[in-house]
């Protein structure tokens, strides 16, 4: 028996593990806490603990994927490996100057960081024009010089990145060669090699972080690699990437920076396959935790991509990764009522430590997670042990100062965190040109299941799905997760005006790359399929419209007639006077693994025949209402329950408000009706 | 809690919050759809533009979106007010449903011709329940100068074409007369149409969504909201006042010039704190001048409301906010022009004086809450000529950001955007792919920083050669003469500055930070320097190891950082 499939991801307070059987769909689970190895800057003690959890034994299993943070980590924390610049003679200062922006519309503070300090960046005599002509021959001497001067400071890595060599990357090309020849460093990133697009600063930070994050990606990944085989895994290591595919050990730290977002992106690839199986192809998932609450927007039943993340202020990452927008609240948001007498939810949040009052932890902030343990929607047995304290501290600092009752003020927290969430969903897919009413709601996250129906209903989104394991998507996304290489060409010309031979020579090319990478894997697949699409718009606009294409040898007029389909349903707009630009052509190649069994994601062996509450509690809609209590691992697949309900599992509960109907599909996911007037 | 509330509140907190939150995200999605549909880069990539909610009886501000440009806090109130009473005077044809009005004319409630703003009345009933109103920055509406930003005009008139509030729409259908004028008279007319139907299309998605909201908690009770959330943004307004310990505060700001007479201009400012009542006194504040720096009442009240947004970025934006305001002395001084004064420069240089002014004041009274001064420029650098390899004219913009304040807790910011902006810079290699020029350098100014304790950010250091053809450069810049303030003992950040090269020869503009129609040839090169931030506090009291790494940064040179940060005794 060696063909089991392990997916473990690291979260910031749990490492989860999903193995999965795909002869018998056969699952196993387990949490154990988080590591953070200081030496390593590793999780891999972590993810041993789960395996050995597990009870599985290594031998068994044939592949592992890994989900990690530990370059998101690095990123956000500046704990990043030593790295150089070197630049065109004039703009070592890009890094730092960025786009002359502030971190917030209104207040004139904040700071920035840059990703290579000052001293480590030095500049070099070339020059590329916009077309790629070589104004200024490289000075191959000052080259040598400079790179030599790098290394003697201490540098790990070393990214080259020249002005326009997008356009034309023959400096950067000979200057990693002469680097290469004179210094032993295996991590040098050329700014084009990662995004061969126009953009300076952009694409330097993308090839900086890759560089800075490389050497510790690499060294934790074979670490953990080595760990594993001395264990007795006798197969290939595989990492997630942030486009939602995974990639071998031994190429992902080549492009380390896709790493970057790997958390949220496999979230998103585990509510895709489950919406293909549940038979839903468009769905916005939902996935709300302690912190932060993340969007994304899934049509057809895949992942949206998109080049343009921005990781947080200032530190645009522009490979293509999975569109995840974080959208604000988390249970641990703060409510108060602010000096002119209106209550407020966010943007402060008390964290994870010392997080909700109702952790326990020496919180103090009245936050979502309290008032929903508040109004009995959460398990008091778990959460409950300072009630008193939580009702006072609602009491003083909500209930007085507006005239409310404790439990008046804890539906009034939660019904205006409910409004700022679905106002930031509807701006989300408004921006992606979506009407949230077509989609419904794939809540996961420890809170997302919470207030996922009220969210529905505030948004007119007629259902809702909640996943068999909410709390373990992240894992789950690991699993399930294709191979997948991306790849990016910025042409950027009339579309009239534009050579077509090289247009379909470029994706021909793209399309090769890609297949060879992934038949490299040596990971069984089912099929290897190509997307390909055009980012485009009207010349005189920046905004691109991203427009799939047919095959790879569109011709001019297809593409034309696409665009302008795209473009009126998008903006209603038919602009025939204007031409248009052919900005990028994008190739996904994407390497189908066989569809994972996600019937027995919960033990059928525990379900009952009937829907049978454990308990009634008194839960509070606008008035206490006493609530029956299910436990989800009984719930009988031909469910049909009428809210108000509380469906509660192992890491999570799902709310049912009064008017909404449950039923239950064949993998065990609940699926919501939620009335709207 | 104060004692302001719910006791007053007629109507529940908790659908008081959510039609606030509600009206809030109608404007909001006005800014995406606006900004998303445009044309002009700069709506679509620098968000040069606002949208909101305006009162029915007064044009008073109701809710404005977050993402707006922050120079139009306000303005829009008083040019829907001025629409308003024109109707009612009946110098402007009274309204229809589907009428959307155009105008641009600075004097009544604007800033420059460039921000061109829509207004429709929004029905229920057959009755104006409130306005909907934008404003966007077209590239051009015609004048002597593409852009509009002459240096040098003495007259409205040189400046572009002014339209009163006229309909550009009628029952939702655009007039084709009208719209034929304003595109005989402003440059590249021929992509206008886009932003046209990109700014109306914003003003029917507000209504969509406003008529939502009504349907969905009654007239009555959104209208009872409304006047709600007013009296609360004012009563957290007065707490905020209430930080200010009672007294008055004085400040100064300097114009370089005005673009045509090379002398400085003065805003002179008493803020008081008197009771819950706070006033800002410009007597004093230099009269009228000659060239484009004059601003609008419009423009100089919204610069004070902006700087207030800026210390106490979480008072909601709401006519209710600026009640316990009062602006005065501003009469008869260039902070107050009428036509035909030309005031191309306000929006982008003399609105930020007039913040500086604001910061430099509160900073004595509340100097937790508030920088020394920031940059302050949007270092509009405009360069038009032709380009014989692509056989075509061109009009080049680099606008630029400097350095920020230091503050109570850290080191201001640098290249931050201007006061008045959120945009983003273009990328040098679109500027170069779409212009004939070549930066030689995009820098940080070394030694920018205004000494202090938290030193002031940084500014930029750029240098542009001209490729190829001939081209004429303009500069309407700012603090060529005197740098960002420093607060609290900090000193001054650097100085912007304008240094051009042309055939070997410097040439330094004689108004330093402003000139128009300098030539230039192939070769010839401009460089810049953007001012750096004001620096907070006694240099004295830096800690020691942040200046040593600023010099191992090379941010200072030994001998800058000897001279600006004297050793503690």
């Amino acid at each position: 028996m060696t063909h089991l499939v392990a997916g473990a991801d690291v979260g910031g307070t749990f490492t989860d593990l999903v193995i999965l059987d795909p002869a018998t769909g056969e699952v196993r689970l387990a949490k154990t806490p988080t590591t953070h190895n200081p030496k390593t800057g590793g999780q891999a003690e972590g993810v041993l603990a789960a395996l050995s959890k597990s009870g599985t034994p290594l031998c068994d299993l044939a592949l592992i994927v890994h989900g990690t943070t530990t370059t998101t980590n690095a990123v956000l924390e500046r704990k990043l490996a030593r790295t150089g610049l070197i630049t065109t003679m004039g703009f070592r200062d890009v890094l730092e100057l960025g786009r002359r922006t502030r971190p917030n519309a209104y207040g004139m503070t904040g700071e920035f960081i840059p990703i290579i300090p000052r001293d480590l960046r030095l500049e070099v005599t070339e020059r590329m024009d916009a077309k790629g002509r070589i104004l200024t021959p490289l000075d191959e001497d000052e080259l040598r010089r400079n790179v030599t001067k790098l290394a003697k400071m201490g540098c790990e890595s070393l990214v080259i990145h020249f002005l326009h060599a997008y356009a034309n990357p023959m400096h950067e090309l000979l200057a990693a060669q002469i680097a290469g020849e004179i210094w032993s460093t295996q991590y040098i990133t050329c700014g084009h090699a990662l995004l061969s697009e126009s953009r300076e600063y952009e694409r330097g930070v993308t090839a900086a972080v890759n560089a800075s994050v490389q050497p510790l990606l690499e060294r934790y990944v074979q670490s953990l690699a080595t760990a594993l085989r001395a264990k007795g895994y006798r197969h290939d290591l595989l990492v997630m990437n942030g486009n939602g595919g995974m990639v071998p050990a031994s190429q992902v730290s080549a492009e380390a920076v896709k790493t970057v977002m790997s958390g949220p992106a496999s979230g998103v690839m585990a509510a895709v396959a489950t919406g293909r199986r549940a038979g839903i192809p468009n769905l916005i998932t939902y996935d709300m935790g302690g912190t932060s609450t993340d969007v994304a927007l899934i049509k057809n039943a895949s992942a949206p991509v998109s080049n343009e993340i921005e990781l947080e202020y200032a530190m645009p990452i522009h490979v293509p990764m999975v569109d995840v927008r974080t959208v604000g609240a988390g249970g641990g948001s703060i409510a108060r009522v602010d000096a002119g007498g209106m209550l407020r939810v966010g943007p402060r949040s008390a964290g994870s430590s010392p997080g909700p009052i109702c952790y326990g932890n020496g919180g103090t902030e009245p936050t979502i997670s309290d008032a929903n343990l508040l109004l009995g929607r959460l398990p008091a047995a778990r959460f409950g042990e300072n009630q008193a304290q939580l009702s006072a501290i609602f009491e003083t600092k909500i209930g007085k100062p507006l005239g409310l009752s404790v439990q008046a003020a804890a539906e009034a927290v939660i019904r205006i965190a409910n409004t700022h969430m679905a106002g930031a969903i509807r701006m989300v897919s408004l921006s992606l040109g979506a009407d949230p009413r077509d989609f419904a709601l794939f809540a996961f996250g420890g809170a997302g299941p919470l207030h996922a129906t009220a969210l529905a209903a505030e948004l007119g989104i007629p259902r809702v799905l909640v996943p068999a394991r909410p709390g373990m998507s992240n894992a789950l996304g690991c699993v399930v997760a294709d191979l997948r290489h991306d790849a990016v060409r910025t042409l950027s010309r009339p579309l009239d005006g534009v050579d077509m031979t090289k247009v379909h020579a470029v994706l021909a090319d793209q399309i090769t790359q890609g297949t060879d990478r992934i038949k490299a894997a040596g990971i069984e697949l089912t099929k290897i399929r190509t997307e390909l699409s055009a980012d485009m718009q009207f010349i005189g606009q920046t905004h691109l419209l991203r427009v799939p294409l047919p095959n790879a040898a569109p011709t001019r007029e297809e593409l034309q007639q696409r665009f302008e389909a795209a473009y009126h349903a998008r903006f209603r707009v038919n602009l025939p006077t204007i031409r248009a630009n052919l900005v990028n052509l994008n190739t996904s190649v994407i390497g189908e693994r066989p569809q994972m069994d996600l019937s027995r994601l919960i033990d059928p062996s525990e379900r009952l025949a009937k829907a049978t509450p454990r308990t009634t509690r008194p839960v509070w809609f606008n008035g206490w209402v006493e609530t029956p209590v299910y436990w989800r691992d009984h719930l009988p697949l031909d469910l049909t329950l009428r809210g108000p309900a509380l469906i509660e599992q192992m890491d999570c509960t799902t709310l049912i408000h009064p008017g909404c109907t449950v039923t239950s599909d064949a993998d065990g996911n609940l699926i919501i009706e939620v009335p709207h007037a | 809690m104060p004692e302001t509330g719910s006791n007053t509140t007629k109507i529940d907190p908790i659908t008081l919050a959510v039609i606030q939150a509600g009206l809030q995200q109608c404007c909001d999605e006005m800014d995406l759809t606006f900004s998303r549909a445009a044309f002009s880069p700069v709506i679509a990539e620098a968000d040069d533009r606002s949208d909101g909610i305006y009162s029915a009886a007064d044009g008073s501000l109701i809710a404005q979106g977050a993402k707006g440009l922050p120079v139009f806090v306000g303005t829009m109130q008083f040019s829907t007010r001025h629409i308003i009473t024109r109707i009612a005077s009946g110098e402007t044809l009274p309204p229809e449903p589907g009428d959307i009005y155009i105008v641009n004319d600075p004097y009544l409630g604007g800033t420059h011709l460039m921000d061109v703003r829509f207004a429709m009345p929004f029905y229920r009933d057959g009755q104006i329940y409130c306005w909907l109103s934008n404003t966007g920055h077209w590239p051009d509406t015609g004048g002597a100068v593409p852009g509009g930003f002459s240096a040098s005009a003495t007259a409205a008139e040189q400046e572009g074409l002014r339209l009163p509030p006229i309909k550009l729409f009628k029952k939702g259908v655009l007039d084709t007369e009208i719209w034929q004028v304003i595109c005989s008279n402003i440059r590249v007319s021929e992509q206008r149409i886009g932003d046209v139907q990109a700014q109306a299309s914003a003003l029917l998605v507000g209504a969509d969504r406003l008529t939502e909201l009504l349907n969905r908690y009654s007239d009555a009770t959104v209208t009872a909201a409304i006047a709600e959330i007013r009296t609360l943004a004012a009563a957290q307004m007065r707490t905020k006042i209430a930080l200010i310990p009672e007294g008055s505060y004085s400040a100064r700001a300097f114009i370089d010039s005005d673009g045509v007479v090379n002398e400085p201009l003065t805003i002179a400012l008493k803020v008081t704190r008197h009771g819950e009542k706070l006033s800002f006194d410009f007597t004093g504040s230099s009269p009228p001048c000659a060239g484009p720096m004059n601003s609008v009442q419009a423009t100089t009240f919204s610069s004070v409301y902006l700087a207030l947004r800026h210390i106490f970025p979480d008072v909601p934006l709401s006519a209710g906010a600026f009640e316990p305001l009062t602006i005065i002395g501003h009469e008869g001084t260039f902070l107050d022009a009428h036509y035909p004064r030309p005031v191309s420069g306000c929006a982008a240089e003399v609105s930020q004086r007039i913040a500086e002014a604001v910061f430099a004041a509160l900073v004595q009274a509340i100097p937790q809450h508030v920088t020394a001064a920031p940059a302050g420029t949007s270092g509009n650098f405009g360069l038009g000529g032709h380009d014989p390899e692509k056989g075509r004219d061109f009009v080049m913009y680099q606008i630029s950001g400097g350095g920020y304040g230091g503050n109570a807790y850290h080191d201001g910011l640098s290249n931050g955007c201007s006061t008045i902006g959120i945009s983003k810079a273009p990328p040098v290699e679109i500027m170069e792919q779409n212009f004939p020029v070549l930066y030689r350098r995009y820098a940080l100014h070394e030694g920018s920083g205004g000494a202090g304790e938290h030193r002031g950010g940084f500014g930029l250091d750029y240098e542009i050669e001209l490729l190829r053809g001939t081209a004429r450069a303009s500069f309407v810049m700012d603090h060529g003469r005197t740098g960002p303030q420093g607060a609290m003992g900090g000193k001054d950040g650097a100085v912007n500055s304008v240094e051009i090269t042309r055939n070997g020869e410097v040439f330094i503009p004689p108004h330093l930070s402003k000139a128009q129609d300098i030539a230039l040839g192939p070769g010839d090169r401009v460089r810049v320097r953007t001012p750096g931030g004001g620096g907070y506090g006694d240099p004295a009291k830096r800690d020691p190891a942040l200046i040593e790494e600023d010099i191992r940064l090379g941010r200072y040179t030994p001998e800058q950082a000897a001279n600006l940060f004297p050793v503690k005794p």
